[in-house]
């Protein structure tokens, strides 16, 4: 039977210097899937940031685990002691794990699903390596959108731009004000771009006061981040501002330390400030969030883990099953040929009757002990099973 | 049948306002039943309207408790248009308990009886109590749009670590559907209240107190379009504006009921 092999290290294992040297670009990960794929092996190569995993399909489990580990250590040795090493079931869950985000670094993140796409996509795979795959980013999926976990904000900039949606529904048209350009800022700035948000000023030291305020009236966003040792906006300009903006909603993210914004302009009407501190614990909410809805997602890919173990076992069986129908199949046709004297006198329609009803009758008596094997086989009873069916319906050794 | 029907419909209406209030506890399953509780619901109430309309020889909307229903109906078709998605599930905890109390008071009131003859032409009923309806229904979705509206701005305020955990509409979402919602509201009532009026002129009868408050409300509803596209208002005030105007819409059609139906 084949068996499916997977070895790996990840973040839980291994520190970055030791997953920066044995993580591979695509093209590498590519070669390697196709090395170990050699000699009728299935291999794909999982490799991000956060981890480098192999995947095989073989018939031998115990060589494939150990051409696997060998391939990591040729590229770097010390990774040994850091992989883990899974087969079958486990290592199916394993996989249904990290592509639903519940083994990542931030529990549900979303870009994991297309790095096992890719994987998947570059792999050496077959029809085993192919089905598991394909059951892995359907896993995923359903981890995304029967789970509340990839939802909300894991980083400060990214709870920043979902603030902002918050208030203005889609950014598009939008537009923000960026006073200094810390690298937080940066990419709170870059979060509300990639939705649709424009920066209209991204003003410094020497940009004026007046500019400023004028953008102040403007812009939807405003983004502080400089490192003025004071309050670089107070609240009498934010008013003046508002009073310009005929009842616009402004937001105000203030990442300095420390603070850039007057905190009195919480209680002008119109306007939201929220500072580091506010936005730590909005992230930290949605981050205990996520574990929650990871608890829900367990068990979804538990059950896909499920599946994939039915489907494992009944491999088992399913030659035997094969040689079943067919040995019917043949015993069928073969009676039919010996009655051929006496169905000549029927005419079409009644001989394709006595066809139909034959068939029925072969299909209805195999189909109880077809299921009752496939139930077998999940049970770990499934090869019993088949060597018994061979043996009562006689079944040929080359059939197996 | 009437009455085999009205059941179902409260029963699902209870059913969805007790559901949106699970999942303002604790968004999930909760809000998606909720909302299979609001379509089956307005389906079986759709049904119960057909049935009173085929059995009371015309619109079954003749008796305040009849129309009190036909306003029931049209909250919840209006809450439909946008209550499925999930951002908007807040909104059923406002519209659903108050369809579910005003079928009671429906019920109390007459219920799905058959209503008595009416002196007025089929005509003037779809015009008049239909524009009406129609428009305070309208109202009364601006009115639950606008509350959620303050809510969420208070949370905003606030900055509650849990403010990205559950969907919300933005603000600004909410302050443009609110007024585009009375924008088409206002008009509706103008004509109900415009054909209402010829009627009473050309009846010669005289005002009573539900023709004075509906005219008032009409004021105070062209105010907030007023406020809001001449003057500039928004958010909050116009939130707060909105729950007001939404307060003479109650007293219209719980408060005096009276004599104007007679």
């Amino acid at each position: 039977m084949i068996r499916l092999v997977l070895v790996g290290t990840s973040h839980h294992h291994a520190p970055v210097e030791l997953r920066e040297r044995v993580a591979l670009e695509r093209e590498e990960a590519q070669a390697l899937a196709a090395r170990l794929a050699e000699g009728g092996r299935e291999a794909v190569c999982l490799s991000t940031c956060n981890r480098t995993e192999l995947y095989l399909a073989a018939e031998d489990g115990e060589a494939a685990e150990r051409d696997a580990v060998a391939a990591l250590a040729e590229l770097e040795p010390d990774v040994e002691p850091a992989l883990y090493r899974l087969q079958d079931q486990a290592a199916a869950l394993h996989l249904f794990r990290v592509a639903g985000g519940l083994d990542s670094l931030v529990p549900g993140e979303g870009e994991i699903l297309g790095q096992v796409r890719a994987a998947h996509q570059f792999g050496a795979t077959g029809s085993f390596l192919d089905r598991v795959f394909r059951q892995a980013l359907h896993a995923g999926r359903k981890v995304r959108t029967q789970t509340a976990i990839g939802e909300s904000p894991a980083s400060v900039s990214s709870a920043a731009a979902a603030l902002a949606e918050q208030v203005f529904g889609s950014l598009a048209g939008h537009s923000i004000l960026l006073l200094g350009a810390g690298t937080v800022s940066e990419q709170a700035a870059r979060n509300l771009r990639s939705r649709g948000a424009e920066i209209a000023l991204v003003a410094n030291s020497k940009t004026g006061r007046e500019e400023i305020e004028e953008q102040l009236g403007l812009a939807d966003v405003v983004i502080a981040s400089t490192n003025a040792p004071g309050v670089v906006l107070d609240a009498d300009a934010v008013g003046r501002a508002l009073q310009r903006r005929r009842g616009r909603q402004l937001l105000l993210v203030d990442l300095a330390v420390p603070r850039d914004l007057d905190p009195a302009i919480r209680d002008l009407d119109g306007c939201y400030l929220y500072d580091i501190d506010d936005l730590e614990e909005i992230v930290a909410e949605t981050l205990s969030g996520r574990r929650r809805e990871a608890e829900r997602a367990e068990s979804l890919v538990a059950a896909e883990a499920e599946k994939f173990h039915e489907w494992h076992a009944s491999l088992d069986v399913v030659p035997a099953i094969a040689s079943l129908r067919a040995r019917a199949e043949e015993i069928r046709t073969a009676e039919l040929r010996k009655a051929e004297s006496l169905l000549e006198r029927l005419d079409d329609s009644q001989r394709r009757a006595v066809e139909s009803v034959t068939a029925q009758i072969v299909n209805k008596l195999l189909h109880l002990p077809t299921v009752r094997m496939k139930q077998a086989a999940a049970a770990a009873d499934g090869v019993l099973y088949a060597e018994a069916v061979r043996h009562l319906f006689g079944l040929g050794e080359d059939e197996r | 049948m009437a009455e085999l029907l009205f059941w179902p419909a409260l029963l699902l209406y209870g059913e969805a306002a007790v559901g949106y209030l699970g999942d303002a506890r604790r968004p999930g399953s909760a809000g998606r039943f909720a909302t299979w509780g609001v379509r089956l619901g307005w389906l079986a109430q759709t049904a119960l309207l057909a049935v009173q309309a085929a059995r009371d020889d015309g619109f079954p909307w003749g008796t305040w408790a009849s129309s009190l229903e036909l306003f029931v109906w049209l909250v919840v078709s209006a809450y439909l248009i946008w209550g499925c998605r999930r951002p908007y599930r807040l909104l059923g905890l406002a519209v659903m308990p108050l369809a579910v109390a005003l079928l009671v008071a429906a019920r109390a009131g007459g219920g799905t009886g058959i209503g008595s003859a009416n002196h007025y032409s089929n005509l003037f009923l779809v015009l008049h109590v239909g524009f009406v309806l129609a428009a305070f229904a309208g109202l009364t979705l601006a009115a639950a749009l606008s509350g959620l509206y303050v809510w969420q701005e208070r949370r905003l305020k606030t900055r509650p670590a849990t403010i990205l955990r559950r969907p919300v509409p933005a603000l600004a979402t909410l302050d443009g559907l609110a007024l585009r919602t009375v924008a088409w509201s206002v008009p509706l009532l103008t004509l109900g209240i415009a054909v209402g009026l010829g009627r009473l002129v050309a009846r010669g009868d005289r005002f009573d107190a539900l023709i004075a408050a509906t005219v008032a409300t009409w004021v105070v509803w062209c105010a907030y379009l007023g406020l809001r596209l001449v003057a500039g208002w928004a958010g909050r005030r116009a939130a707060y504006l909105a729950l007001v105007g939404f307060v003479f819409v109650v007293v219209v059609r719980l408060a005096l009921p009276g004599s104007h139906f007679a």
